[in-house]
């Protein structure tokens, strides 16, 4: 987005994916780390935990969505263009979920 | 008037050598990838909200039927449901594994890579088949055939493993659960078999030597839909299979 | 009166040869194009279509309601026709009408760019609207549908026994259709803006497309999975609606509302991005506040994502979310007024001239304003459980939509007829036209506000007759309005003939698009411009004009 006159387009440029070719190394690492939280959150199911059982559950799905969308979708690695994108796109779901549900929760509440 | 008001010092990128397979209104394969990536990634938040409805219905549903919901949860196979969390996520390994081939232009890895992967693919729709089987033979697929009696009445073997039974109208309920689970996991199931049917393809053209000449977009943007399937399955495995498996 | 259209000499001007019309011939190079400005016109025409059938609908229904008794047509017809025209006019017009047509043209070319991020998608997004138009007409020979454009349940999932599964599937892939002509914006207009082209010199024509486009990105997904749930509640009785199995009727209601509010503004901000173009031109002065009319365009996208349940409030939705999304209303109105004000202080110590765009301009900022301050009424909780369900609803929606982006519409339109075709229109009788419309606007719609704050329902074919006087009024305001949109029908037509040769820039305005051919060439660009000059800069034109250089593409 600058001012600057160049031989190609102003908007290319930025260092993505392409340049920047993840190891796969990295891949194993991630992917143990997956199956180990897979085996966490079955674990932990089983656990009575009274209202905490769904949070830590979603919490560890969250872990698991955050590595794969890091490193396997390569966010890491991309342009702040490509993480606002995801952002916007996580927000707008917490937007519909959260204030849907924030109805259901009150509608016991009071009689104002 | 004319119809470039200013001295154009890209002039020349319209008569540079291009590959053949870079599109005309395009400046660069740069431009160009980075442009088809971000389309792909804008699709994929058009399935993060398409989605989100569902997760919506179902947290709603969950808060008010809890009871039932649990029962019903109960009688889903966790051993399938976890052997399908792991097929996937390792299916998103060798996909994974298949872009680096492709970067790296391996092209006995690519292809190994997406045979891999849709064997892991073909595994996951596999075991979910059998899982709609069983759910079809106990009569939990909502619509005329569906009978709540089980949760009213829990078998012998229910109430050994800790099965309560539930009130008639709460038993109800669990085709409200049900519902939703045909419904999130037969459009992951849909988008499974979406992504199969493209997987198929790339991996016969990667068979043909494809991909090995630095035009490996497809391979990048098919493992973004790939990874968001198995990202959407990482959120339902536990909503749906692992409601307080303590009790 | 004095004008700033300036025309080549008539005698000697030519339509120049080679443009993106004559390019290519036969049939299949406009069915198969991946030309951004072929799909534009190939969307104008049919959105042109679906106008006209809306609007027989919408004849209809007036004729209906001449008189109190439910007497030109049974209750239930009257249902299916208020229910085609607003499907019809909502998701087969307005959606697409700006975005499809001027935008698909316009964005490229303002940007500097060849085409479209991906013209094939483009193709496609094409072919969907007609496949979902199709099955809508379809839906609508074979029994229609008589829900509401709304589909509210449990009416549509248990109890109406009309084309509703054919209706939602319909939408479905319209829907897709918007889902991708946004996603082209917007990756287009970050990805392949030409050197110097920053964001903050570019027309907010683009502006207010990027941020409609996030909405339909982002928004119109929700809408497809609810059509699903309603599919499949009506085929195979899921139950997520239905009470009796345990569902909530209200969760239809949030899905269906999370899209269609955006939806609002997904159609509205087009429009409003053509005011600024026109109205700048016309008052040759650079936007008042750019900035902030950049920003509140995007403003208006993100907090239209936070009010959808105001279309809820007498529904069943909890008190507290009553007061949520009622403040929130309250605070989506301020980039809109922002916006008002921007226009207002352009048009102040401009030089004003009232060429066809100007008046359509000038009727949108009036209309809208009426209609956007009559939403604050409705925003207002209190206020609302009395104007709700009443023809306030009716007149409100009507004035912003009709008042406000149809006009719009037809200033772009008009404002960009020479660039699209090379072809100036007949100025004096579309002024005629235009004012026509804003007299016939205002007698249709005026007396619906009303008739809503005595109490008279909408979507009802039979009132009681205390109302009849005001009903006349706006049917008779109707008719008027029918002609104010067909003059232009048949003067644009006429026009691709007998109009005079427009040039390059008869409006002598800026932005990029008049600075090429008219009609442009299939490339826009011989050479991709490099963007020195500000947006807005009128001085810069005249600059330009010292040193012309006039020759034909």
């Amino acid at each position: 987005m600058s001012d600057k006159f160049e031989n190609h387009d102003v908007n290319a440029g930025h260092t993505e994916n392409e340049q920047h070719i993840v190891s796969p190394k990295v891949y194993l690492a991630i992917f143990g780390a997956l199956v180990f939280f897979t085996a966490l959150t079955v674990g932990a199911s089983f656990i009575e935990m009274g209202p905490w059982n769904p949070v830590v559950a979603i919490a560890i799905a969250v872990v698991k969505a955050t590595l794969v969308v890091l490193f396997f979708m390569h966010i890491k690695y991309s342009s702040k263009l490509m993480k606002l994108t995801v952002g916007a796109g996580v927000f707008t779901f917490l937007i519909l979920v959260g204030m849907s549900l924030s109805d259901y929760f009150t509608r016991a509440w009071g009689q104002w | 008037m004319s119809d470039s008001h200013a001295v154009a010092t890209t002039a020349d990128a319209v008569h540079h050598e291009h590959p053949s397979y870079q599109r005309h209104h395009f400046v660069s394969m740069e431009q160009q990838n980075e442009t088809v990536s971000f389309g792909m990634w804008l699709f994929l938040l058009t399935e993060i909200m398409f989605f989100g409805g569902l997760f919506t219905a179902y947290l709603i549903y969950r808060n008010w039927y809890y009871p039932a919901f649990v029962a019903a949860s109960h009688t889903l196979n966790i051993v399938e449901g976890t052997a399908n969390t792991g097929v996937l996520i390792t299916s998103s390994f060798t996909m994974a594994m298949g872009v680096w081939c492709a970067e790296t232009k391996r092209h006995k890895g690519l292809v190994w890579s997406l045979i891999a992967t849709l064997i892991l693919g073909l595994g996951f729709l596999g075991i979910k088949a059998d899982e709609y089987h069983e759910k079809y033979v106990l009569h939990h697929i909502p619509g005329t055939s569906f009978s709540a009696q089980a949760f009213v009445h829990p078998s012998e073997e229910a109430l050994k493993a800790g099965e309560k039974p539930i009130a008639p109208d709460m038993a109800a309920k669990t085709e409200v659960y049900f519902s939703l689970y045909f419904a999130m996991t037969g459009m992951h199931a849909l988008h499974m078999i979406i992504g199969i049917v493209l997987l198929s393809g790339m991996l016969v053209k990667a068979w043909r030597g494809g991909y090995m000449n630095g035009h490996i977009a497809f391979v990048e943007n098919f493992g973004l839909y790939w990874h968001f399937v198995d990202i959407v399955w990482i959120f339902l495995f536990p909503l749906l299979y692992l409601i307080s498996r303590h009790q | 009166m004095s004008t700033i259209v300036s025309l080549p000499d008539q005698a000697t001007a030519r339509i120049p040869k080679r443009n993106y019309i004559t390019n290519e011939n036969g049939i299949l190079s406009w069915l198969l194009t991946g030309d951004h400005k072929r799909i534009a016109m190939l969307y104008l025409i049919s959105i042109t279509f679906f106008f006209f059938i809306g609007g027989a609908l919408a004849g209809l229904i007036r004729l209906e309601l001449l008189t109190p008794q439910s007497d030109l047509m049974a209750a239930d017809t009257y249902n299916k026709v208020f229910t085609m025209h607003g499907v019809v006019m909502i998701f087969l017009f307005l959606v697409p009408s700006v975005p499809a047509t001027l935008g698909n043209f316009l964005i490229p070319i303002m940007i500097g760019a060849k085409d479209l991020a991906f013209p094939k998608i483009n193709l496609l997004s094409w072919y969907l609207y007609l496949a979902g138009g199709a099955m809508t007409l379809t839906a609508m020979i074979t029994g229609g549908v008589d829900t509401g454009w709304t589909f509210t349940t449990p009416m549509s999932t248990h109890f109406s026994n009309t084309n509703v599964i054919t209706t939602g599937l319909a939408i479905f892939i319209a829907g897709f259709s918007s889902i991708f002509t946004g996603l082209n914006f917007i990756v287009t207009i970050h990805r392949m803006r030409a050197p110097g082209m920053t964001w903050f010199k570019l027309p907010l024509f683009c502006w207010a497309h990027y941020a409609a486009s996030i909405l339909m990105v982002l928004g119109t997904p929700v809408l497809a999975i609810t059509l699903v749930l309603v599919v499949l509640e009506r085929t195979i009785g899921i139950g997520v609606f239905d009470p009796t199995k345990g569902g909530d009727p209200i969760l239809f209601q949030h899905l269906f509302w999370f899209y269609s509010h955006p939806a609002v503004y997904i159609m509205i901000l087009p429009g409003m991005g053509v005011i600024s173009e026109v109205i700048s031109t016309f008052a040759r002065k650079r936007v008042f506040g750019y900035t902030a009319v950049a920003f509140s365009s995007v403003a208006i996208a993100v907090f239209g994502f936070f009010v959808w349940a105001h279309h809820m409030f007498i529904m069943g939705v909890s008190n507290y979310a009553v007061l949520v999304f009622s403040l929130l209303t309250m605070l989506v109105a301020v980039p809109s007024a922002i916006k008002i004000f921007n226009w207002a202080f352009t048009l102040y110590k401009g030089s004003i001239t009232f060429e066809t765009p100007m008046l359509y301009a000038f009727g949108f900022m009036g209309l809208f304003t009426i209609g956007g301050l009559t939403g604050v009424f409705l925003g207002s909780s209190g206020t609302d459980i009395h104007l709700t369900e009443t023809y306030f609803i009716v007149a409100h929606f009507h004035f912003v939509m009709v008042g406000g982006m149809l006009m719009a519409f037809l200033s772009g339109v008009h404002f960009w007829w020479p660039k699209m075709t090379g072809r100036m229109y007949p100025e004096k009788i579309s002024q005629l036209a235009a004012v026509v419309t804003f007299i016939g606007f205002n007698f249709t719609f005026f007396p619906q506000f009303l008739l809503g704050m005595l109490g008279m329902p909408r979507r009802y074919a039979a009132y009681p007759p205390e109302f009849q006087v005001l009903n006349v009024f706006s049917t008779a305001g109707a008719s008027i309005l029918g002609v104010g949109y067909l003059l232009p029908m048949i003067y644009l037509i006429w026009s691709l003939k007998y109009g005079e040769v427009a040039g390059n820039n008869p409006w002598q305005a800026t932005g990029l698009e008049w600075q090429i051919q008219s009609p442009p060439l299939t490339e826009n660009f011989t050479t991709i411009p490099v963007v020195t000059q500000d947006v807005y800069d009128y001085e810069w034109l005249e600059r330009q004009k010292e040193h012309e250089v006039t020759h034909v593409g």
